[in-house]
């Protein structure tokens, strides 16, 4: 095989690691806890506070022990492709993720709640069980779970959230061109800037679920409406999260002058995510707010 | 495979692996990683066949004997999860591990660091999981599929399980992009994709499945969180939800896992047969392209598992259709085994005995399939013990003899020992006699009309229930031979030779036996 | 509400050695039960629909049987004819595109030729229009709710096997777990309509006589058929894991000839309203929560 023949001919296999073990304790630890949590134990969030802590811990040892490394040297275009490869599966595996709440949103939107309100095979639903209900969207459902509430506009902050997130998928290209060219000043700039973008997007969205929460009574038992709006948002919002942290790190390691034009898997790894981020909330934008 | 110009010489910071109990808890080498993985699921396998052991028991006679009814529940849940999470998939993730670098002339998994994460998850998730049965309320009671409202009523166990699968799936997913790195990118010069072993191209693609529906359980069993504790309403007719919405959620991803347990037994069994056949493979691109329909098809035919659920008509009608039509792929995979047999030069070891087994019962699982695939048919065999007889005929026969297979064939390449091939015919002839024993019977109960999950039948159905669970326990106790077989292997016995088998052919045939900690460091030419 | 109390609460309270002595009896074969005939397939059933889907179960299956007599056949060939022992030297033939679009082909067309009476009789079944009588069935756990529809006439229908049977205390009679105390009463010759919903979880409808199996979804109606050609009592089961009393709800139908179904209708009738004189809530709605 060429490509595999291109290589410096030696796969770095690393050989002995415990960070392993130390995320499995405490991914344990973290969902143990929050188990004993919600089943009213004694103590459940102390433990998954630990928990969280050690897996925390566990980050932080393993990529500081990858991101030496690789300041080593000890990495070539042969093991580049496969983290490439790994992080590219795992952003799918993401985006099945997602794809299990839109299906679910669709569901609702184009079976269940149609038959609920008599549509198709749901006649006898309908009329047996729920004479009262008129199939809607947005809706609580023939129960009018949560009672009455309202919804967020698609044209307020969450087109201003998009135009948020685009451009700092703007911001980041110019960041990699920036790499590119090695202009360390420029590079940190446009890093600094998406990562900005991206807390500032947080930062909206949180300001929109306390103004929903709390003056719209949209919550997250307002029906289908509601579950599914929080569960869509909720999981992107901690996404965007995750990704502005990941930013921040990366612009650090930029400052310290990470990165080569040609070797910089850490960033494109964390830019391609920061895409991904970005085209599940157009996804959110067009289904959840906007249709 | 073709013929190997093989480099022995090994490269200088070679080191062995590390002694005590070190090695295995921070191992990165994919041959440790790979006898993890094999252990731990055969003691699942026993934990969950201890289970099955419960059932079989309460069921040796109608009245309630030996559990209560909710008991009885948490079992059959258990059982089918610890051996599908536990037994099963772990097996051929460690097969995986062993054989895909040693396959493709690679030095090792393409993430080793990452393989023993994916490794060391997944005790600590059954932990998690095994825990709820001490705990108030008892384990998870709904069936293996949780389907809600049931599931919403399960005790405090039930976060502990939603969180145990969430880990599993976590487990898997990488495990998954590990084998896809590794082929993609650590395959030796001229092992092009055409030339590689069938048993990594139907990991290939059993990984990409993995990779697609592991996470939408996670999203699935999320949602069932969130409905138990934090008010939504997704499954909830109230709230504009819908239960079946979960159905076809979980079956989404649940109809491509069974493939996810076949599809690697399909590839052990093709390397197999041609082996003892000494004749190569029938058909070998007809055979990829066969895997690879059945993989595609698996996504569009989750709903023949709720013909019951009042779906519309064309719906049904749809499903029905795109099921029936796996039977063509997967009918050309038995066939082309079936002409590799074919004026081949058997003999009749006990892997190739394993494997002429599964072709055979898996074959009659298929059938049973196909009828199960005939909607108006299966409103009538939907939820009855014929259900139960099909899928393990296609996973105990099917995937787990074929894990067998595996394991005798490769066994003395691992330890370098031949295993006892007296014991090993022995323990083919009493599996495969009690396995129908076991799951024969469970048609004729099914298609007279004992539905699946009671702990008590009414009369009519006591003979092929005490049949059975004779059966079963004429299985179970067979299997302890199998243990003390690879003990005895792993101890010692007769040398192996490199090629073990006189018919085996491919890389990992090329390397001593057993194999180097460390192999392939400096890549083979395939030609 | 009658008493929704858990059925089985208390079922199993035998000590556990007396559990484990019974268990060693069993090991030796002191069954000492009275039984029905053993039955190794599905039965035909009593409506048209119940015979088409039988018709099409042994279609299928002999079918499979046909294919399974030639692919077994072809291997046990090749394992005593070619085998190393004999002599047998390996052919090294290895592909052949002709037989790989035999082999796809040919199963493909069984395929579509089985499909065709599959999907016939699927659409019949669908087919629920212009009934003469409709019943509510609501699944609770653990036990049925009757309603025929514009009569009047409900009631629960639960267990009737004595909790002594189950523990294996008395002995088991024939209609061990598959008796009732209310049956579901209905005539022959009708085209009955069956609405089926739950209060609580998932239950199924199941009579494998009439070939009807419905899952009972809460908060939804799922609705299907059945046309009973002869009087008879047949008994069915919950089909769907319902929790802790899910073996032990049975479904038993009686259909009577029209006249005599009339007869218990107005008797029914009369009974209950002069219940509903004195009981407060004795119509529960179907779906009250
Ligand atoms: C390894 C696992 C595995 C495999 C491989 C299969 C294979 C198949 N399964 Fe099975 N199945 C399960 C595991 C598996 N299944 C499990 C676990 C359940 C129950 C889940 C639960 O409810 O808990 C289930 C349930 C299940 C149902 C739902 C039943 C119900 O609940 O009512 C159906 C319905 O269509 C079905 C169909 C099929 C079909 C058509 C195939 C086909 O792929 C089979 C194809 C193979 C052949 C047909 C044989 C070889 C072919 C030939 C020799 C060619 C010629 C043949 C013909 C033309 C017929 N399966
Ligand atoms: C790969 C998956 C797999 C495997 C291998 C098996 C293996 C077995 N299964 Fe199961 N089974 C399922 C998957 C599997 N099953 C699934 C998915 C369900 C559906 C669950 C649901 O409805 O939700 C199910 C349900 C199921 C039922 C129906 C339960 C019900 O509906 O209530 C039954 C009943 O007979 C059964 C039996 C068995 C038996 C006897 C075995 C045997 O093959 C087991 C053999 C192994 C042993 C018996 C272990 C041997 C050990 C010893 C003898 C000694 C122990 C010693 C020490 C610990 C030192 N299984
Ligand atoms: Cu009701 Cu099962
Ligand atoms: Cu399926």
């Amino acid at each position: 095989m060429t490509e595999a023949a291109s290589g410096p001919g030696h796969y770095y296999v690393p050989h002995e690691t415990h960070w392993p073990i130390i995320g499995s304790i405490g991914l344990f630890t973290l969902v143990g806890g929050f188990a004993m949590y919600l089943s009213d134990m004694p103590f459940g969030m102390v433990v998954s506070i630990i928990g969280l802590l050690l897996t925390l811990y566990m980050m932080y040892g393993w990529f500081g022990t990858v991101i030496a490394e690789s300041e080593k040297g000890m990495y070539h275009d042969w093991e580049d492709r496969s983290f490439r490869m790994g992080m590219g599966w795992f952003i799918f595996s993401e985006v099945m993720f997602f794809a299990a709440f839109f299906g679910a949103l669709f569901y609702a939107r184009v079976y269940s709640i149609p038959w609920l309100g008599g549509e198709g095979s749901g006649a006898a639903t309908h009329s047996v069980l729920h004479n009262a209900f008129t199939a809607a969207w947005p809706t609580n459902g023939p129960a009018a779970v949560g009672g009455a509430f309202e919804t967020v506009g698609a044209w307020g902050i969450p087109a201003l959230n998009t135009a948020i997130l685009l451009t700092s998928g703007v911001t980041i290209t110019l960041a990699h061109w920036a790499l590119k060219k090695q202009n360390r000043a420029s590079l940190v700039l446009w890093m600094t800037a998406t990562w900005v973008l991206g807390v500032i997007f947080v930062g909206f969205q949180a300001f929109e679920y306390g103004h929903a929460w709390n003056d719209l009574n949209l919550t997250l038992n307002s029906g289908v409406y509601g579950s599914t709006f929080y569960m869509l948002t909720g999981f992107h919002g901690f996404h965007v999260t995750l990704g502005a942290i990941m930013l921040i790190v990366i612009t650090l390691r930029c400052m310290k002058g990470h990165f080569s034009s040609h070797n910089h898997f850490g960033f494109e790894a964390v830019a391609w995510y920061w895409h991904f981020v970005d085209v599940v909330w157009l996804g959110l934008f067009m289904f959840v707010y906007w249709f | 495979m073709s013929a190997v110009i093989h480099d022995t010489d090994h490269h200088h910071d070679d080191h062995g692996p590390a002694y005590g109990w070190k090695r295995w808890l921070f191992t990165t080498n994919h041959k440790d990683i790979g006898t993890l993985y094999l252990f731990f699921s055969l003691t699942m396998f026993f934990v969950g066949g201890l289970m099955a052991l419960v059932i079989r028991t309460e069921l040796f006679q109608p009245g309630l004997q030996i559990v209560d009814p909710h008991f009885f529940n948490q079992m059959t849940s258990m059982h089918a999860l610890v051996m599908i999470f536990g037994a099963v998939m772990p097996a051929f993730v460690g097969l995986a591990n062993w054989l895909v670098p040693m396959m493709v002339g690679a030095p090792d998994m393409a993430l080793p660091r990452m393989n023993n994460w994916s490794f060391w998850i997944l005790p600590f998730a059954f932990t998690l999981l095994l825990l709820t049965l001490f705990l108030p309320g008892g384990g998870p009671a709904a069936g293996w599929t949780l389907y809600p409202p049931l599931s919403l009523q399960t005790g405090a166990a039930f976060p502990f399980a939603i969180f145990a699968i969430h880990l599993l799936g976590i487990s898997s997913v990488m495990g998954a992009i590990n084998i896809i790195a590794t082929i993609f990118n650590l395959r030796a010069p001229g092992m092009t994709l055409m030339k590689m072993p069938l048993f990594v191209w139907t990991w290939l693609i059993t990984a990409y499945l993995l990779i697609a529906v592991m996470p939408v359980l996670a999203g699935a069993v999320t949602m069932l969180l969130t409905d138990k504790f934090f008010g939504t309403t997704f499954f909830s007719a109230t709230g504009g939800g819908d239960p079946v919405m979960y159905q076809h959620i979980f079956w989404f991803f649940g109809h491509p896992e069974v493939y996810i347990m076949i599809l690697p037994a399909f590839g052990i069994i093709s390397q197999i047969i041609p082996t003892f056949s000494r004749k190569p493979l029938f058909g070998y691109s007809s055979m990829v392209y066969a895997t690879a329909s059945i993989a595609f098809l698996s996504f569009i035919v989750w709903a023949h598992h709720m013909f019951t659920v009042g779906m519309p008509l064309a719906g049904q009608l749809f499903f029905m259709f795109s099921t029936m039509l796996i039977a063509v792929p997967t009918g050309v995979k038995v066939f082309n085994w079936i002409a590799t047999m074919w004026r081949g030069s058997l003999t009749f070891e006990t892997p190739m005995l394993f494997a002429i087994a599964f072709v055979i019962l898996f074959t009659i699982g298929g059938f049973s399939g196909v009828m199960l695939a005939i909607t108006p048919a299966d409103i009538q065999y939907h939820d009855t013990y014929f259900v139960v007889a099909h899928f393990h005929y296609v996973l105990v026969p099917g995937a787990v003899f074929a894990i067998i297979a595996g394991v005798y064939y490769w066994l003395p390449k691992w330890t370098g020992h031949m295993y006892d091939e007296k014991l090993g015919k022995a323990h083919f002839w009493l599996s495969t006699i009690f396995v129908n024993v076991l799951f024969f019977p469970q048609h004729f109960v099914g298609l007279a009309g004992m539905p699946r999950r009671i702990p008590d039948y009414s009369l009519q159905f006591i003979e092929f229930n005490q049949i059975s669970t004779i059966g079963a326990f004429g299985f179970g106790f067979s299997q302890l031979l199998f243990l003390y077989l690879v003990i005895k292997c792993v101890r010692g016995g007769e040398k192996a030779t490199s090629q073990v088998w006189e018919g085996a052919e491919g890389l990992e045939w090329t390397l001593p036996s057993p194999a180097p900690y460390h192999s392939f460091e400096t890549q083979p030419e395939v030609k | 509400m009658p008493d929704l109390t858990n059925l089985l609460e208390n079922l199993d309270m035998r000590p556990f050695t007396t559990r484990a002595a019974a268990c060693i009896g069993i090991l030796f074969g002191a069954t000492g039960t009275a039984h029905a005939d053993w039955a190794v397939n599905m039965s035909r059933g009593v409506t048209p629909i119940s015979r088409d889907v039988y018709d099409l179960h042994m279609l299928i299956f002999w079918i499979c049987v046909m294919i399974g007599v030639v692919v077994f056949g072809l291997i046990f060939w090749s394992i005593l004819r070619h085998r190393k022992s004999r002599g047998a030297v390996a052919a090294q033939f290895h592909e052949s595109t002709t037989a790989e679009i035999a082999w796809t082909v040919v199963p493909f067309l069984i395929l579509v030729g089985m499909s065709v009476p599959a999907a016939k009789t699927l659409v019949e079944m669908e087919d629920s229009a212009g009934s003469d009588l409709t019943i509510t069935v609501t699944g609770y756990q653990w036990m049925w709710h009757y309603e025929y529809v514009g009569e009047d006439v409900d009631f629960y229908s639960k267990l009737s096997t004595p909790r002594t049977a189950i523990a294996n205390i008395d002995a088991k009679d024939e209609d061990y777990l598959l008796a009732v105390d209310n049956r579901l009463v209905v005539p022959v010759g009708k085209k009955i309509r069956f609405q089926h919903t739950s209060d609580d979880v998932i239950h199924s409808w199941w009579v494998p006589a009439l070939s009807v199996k419905k899952d009972a979804i809460p908060g939804y109606i799922n609705t299907n058929w059945a046309r009973i050609d002869e009087p008879g009592v047949y008994r069915g089961k919950c089909a769907e894991l319902c929790g802790r009393g899910h073996g032990f709800m049975p479904v038993v139908v009686e259909a009577l000839p029209q006249d005599e179904f009339q007869q218990w209708l107005e008797e029914k009738k009369a009974e209950q309203q002069a219940a509903a004189g004195d009981g407060a809530d004795r119509l529960a709605s179907v779906n009250g929560q």
